[in-house]
């Protein structure tokens, strides 16, 4: 029987997966994958609650997370695309024009 | 009771307009138009106070008092002190005083500053002091006093350093600035002493308490009269603080003749015997009074003596003369004080406005040894220097003579025998050093350039008119106050200045006024300052007129007495010594240590480079990678989480 506990690890592995990629990977399309990972392993876990104490608000803040998910996916390509443009290149290791 | 009352403002409100037309708009109405307005309100202002003083003779002489008070100018809980002018005898003899020489100085003043630069500049300073003069003696408060106190100190400053390009005279100006609030503090503390006591400035809530609120010679008496008379020492140039008005001949001659010998100067006598009622309390402070004035009376005289720029042998004779009017004060003859006060506004004008007309005529040579001889190219000047010379030596019957023997018979009165015994030295050296300059300057052979001799000139009619009213003042003036030992053989007249200031002084003076029996010594002692004046003269005339070559071989003879009296017994280089380079080094220890050192350097360039130096350190967390900025974040999300999951 697949009980909330399943989803809830599947949830925190796959945001141990974001994080890692977001901490790890250079590429900057890459680490933009691996925020989206990150906020579905939240929606997993949100789906996941709301279902269990019955309280469709969870369902609700998740449809408001794709929305913004989907916003940021829109303007975060957008800067991928201008960085690219700049740079000729998405290694973020080459964006560090803002060091102390 | 006409309601003059009601227009008492007026006086020092015509000066002050001519002050703003002046200051503000002389440039643009041109000279022509600063001549008339300059003099002219200060004319009206006199006219103004003629109107006063008649007004005040009609009011039977007990209740002679005009009082206006124009608003509450300081309420602050418990202190107020008003914009409010009062004339009584004492006020009204000053404001005609610096009305009327002042009206003819400004008069004089556009003949002798035609044509320079800053004519309505000038005109302005001339009238604001004025104002502020007039705002001294008619103030009904002694905060207000002190206002005017100011203010004619501070047009002082503006016009001592008139000439400013030339360094030394803006630095003659500084110098009497700061000398005069040296004073200045003095006489401020004896204010909040007075308030401290009486609860009130004002003079109507003090001086007739004086008596009730303080004990004869106590302490606070003692101090409130010390603390107002260092403020009347820097103001009239005494002991120890008279080193400035040398230096202050450095301005225009007509200012010396209005602002450092008639008018402003004495505003510490003034002082003196406005407030009369409370040094009446403290003996011990009048004796000091007296005692410095004296000191400061032979002393002046003898440095005048070896003088031999006109004018400054002509300050050291005003720092004298005041030492007389301190010596008068001194001995509780305020009215004496005071009439001295005026009879030398009018020979010391003279003196000023004269010595004003030579140097214009030899333009600007202030040198008596290159002089001589000038009797002929300037006959008027001449003439009323002369009755001045006179006058001041204390030849009878002139002004001079009338005040000085008063003050001199007063103090002998007194009990005060080594006081006169000083004064009538002074009185000798008077005549030697004011006959000296006469006569080096009129008399004899011409020893300037020929140049110079060619191009002399009497003086434009501006200025010898002022000098010829102020001449005839100098030799009848003195008439006012004929002393009874004079007025009563000559048909019972009554010495009428002193009956006019009698209301004011009436605690003090001991029923002068009245007619009494005349000690036949005081006729001795009239005879002797008379001899002794007279000796003063006949030893000029013999020393600069008779044989010029004994002067030169005195001095190889005394040659250090010489130095100390050419050197003015030092005191410049004794202050400087004393006072100004300590004053210096401290104030570098104050600029390089303290400013530069601990406020510049440790406070605000220190904190600067703390902050700098230490950002520099901070901000190497600031790698630029976003990576290392999440790995941060992260890191710290686990560390919580990780405190939470373990220690709760």
């Amino acid at each position: 029987m697949v009980g909330p506990a399943h989803y809830i690890t599947l949830s925190a592995v796959l945001f141990t997966i974001g994080v890692i990629g977001v901490l790890t990977r250079k590429n900057a399309i890459i680490v933009f994958m691996a925020i989206e990972i990150m906020l579905n392993a939240a929606n997993l876990a949100l789906v996941t609650f709301a279902m269990t104490i019955g309280d469709v608000a969870g369902l609700i803040m998740v449809l408001l997370v794709m929305a913004v998910a989907a916003a940021e996916a829109a303007v975060g390509l957008a800067i991928i695309v201008a960085m690219f443009r700049h740079r000729e290149t998405v290694n973020i290791e080459a964006f560090n024009v803002l060091r102390g | 009771m006409t309601g003059v009352e009601n227009l008492l403002w007026l006086i020092p409100a015509f000066p002050l307009a001519g002050v703003a037309i002046n200051g503000l708009f002389g440039r643009k109405l041109g000279d022509r138009v600063v001549s008339v307005i300059g003099p002219g309100v200060v004319g009206t202002a006199f006219v103004l106070a003629a109107a006063s003083f008649v007004a005040l003779r009609s009011m039977p002489s007990t209740d002679r008092l005009l009082q206006q008070t124009l608003y509450n100018w300081l309420p602050a809980g418990e202190f107020s002190a008003s914009i409010g002018f009062q004339l009584d005898p004492l006020s009204m003899t000053m404001v005609l005083v610096v009305t009327g020489v002042g009206f003819l100085i400004h008069l004089y003043s556009v003949g002798y500053m035609h044509g320079d630069g800053g004519y309505a500049r000038y005109f302005a300073f001339l009238n604001l002091f004025t104002f502020a003069m007039l705002l001294l003696v008619m103030a009904d408060n002694f905060l207000l006093l002190f206002v005017g106190w100011e203010g004619v100190g501070l047009c002082s400053y503006l016009l001592i350093g008139f000439w400013f390009e030339d360094r030394s005279k803006a630095d003659a100006g500084k110098k009497a600035f700061i000398v005069n609030r040296i004073g200045d503090f003095g006489f401020l503390i004896g204010i909040f002493l007075i308030f401290w006591t009486f609860g009130s400035v004002a003079f109507a809530d003090v001086l007739p308490e004086a008596a009730t609120r303080l004990t004869l010679g106590g302490d606070l008496a003692f101090w409130i009269c010390l603390f107002l008379f260092v403020g009347a020492v820097g103001k009239s140039a005494q002991i120890p603080l008279f080193v400035w008005l040398p230096d202050a001949m450095a301005g225009p001659t007509p200012v010396s003749a209005l602002i450092h010998a008639a008018t402003m100067v004495t505003a510490g006598v003034y002082m003196v015997a406005r407030s009369h009622a409370l040094y009446e309390m403290a003996p011990q402070v009048l004796a000091l009074v007296a005692g410095i004035g004296a000191a400061t009376a032979l002393f002046a005289a003898t440095i005048g003596i070896v003088q031999n720029d006109i004018k400054k042998v002509l300050a050291y004779s005003t720092i004298s003369q005041l030492g007389y009017m301190f010596m008068g004060v001194g001995v509780a003859a305020f009215s004496a004080g005071i009439f001295h006060l005026v009879t030398h506004a009018f020979f010391k004008a003279v003196l000023f406005l004269g010595a004003g007309s030579v140097i214009h005529a030899l333009h600007g040579e202030q040198d008596m040894r290159t002089m001589g001889g000038l009797k002929s190219k300037l006959p008027i000047t001449y003439w009323t220097m002369l009755a001045a010379t006179l006058a001041i030596a204390g030849v009878p019957p002139l002004a001079g003579f009338v005040s000085k023997d008063e003050i001199l018979w007063r103090t002998w009165d007194g009990g005060h025998t080594v006081l006169w015994v000083i004064g009538f030295i002074t009185a000798g050296l008077t005549a030697a050093y004011m006959f000296r300059l006469f006569f080096l300057t009129f008399h004899g052979s011409f020893r300037g350039t020929k140049d110079q001799w060619e191009h002399a000139h009497e003086s434009p009619l501006s200025m010898t008119i002022p000098l010829m009213i102020l001449g005839a003042l100098s030799v009848v003036g003195g008439w006012i106050g004929l002393p009874a030992a004079l007025g009563q053989p000559l048909g019972g007249i009554a010495n009428r200045f002193e009956g006019w200031l009698a209301p004011v002084f009436e605690a003090g003076e001991h029923a002068a006024h009245e007619p009494h029996a005349i000690p036949p010594i005081e006729y001795g002692l009239m005879t002797a300052s008379v001899a002794v004046a007279t000796l003063g003269i006949l030893v000029a005339y013999w020393t600069y007129l008779r044989s010029p070559d004994l002067p030169s071989r005195i001095v190889a003879r005394s040659r250090g007495v010489y130095a100390l009296l050419n050197g003015k017994y030092f005191v410049d280089e004794l202050y400087d010594f004393l006072i100004v380079r300590p004053f210096y080094a401290l104030s570098r220890f104050a600029w390089r240590f303290i400013d530069d050192g601990l406020i510049d350097g440790l406070g605000v360039g220190g904190t600067g480079a703390l902050v700098k130096r230490g950002s520099r350190i901070v901000s190497r967390w600031e790698t630029g990678y976003v990576q290392g900025y999440a790995m941060a974040f992260f890191g710290g999300v686990f560390a919580i989480l990780a405190y939470y999951y373990l220690f709760r």
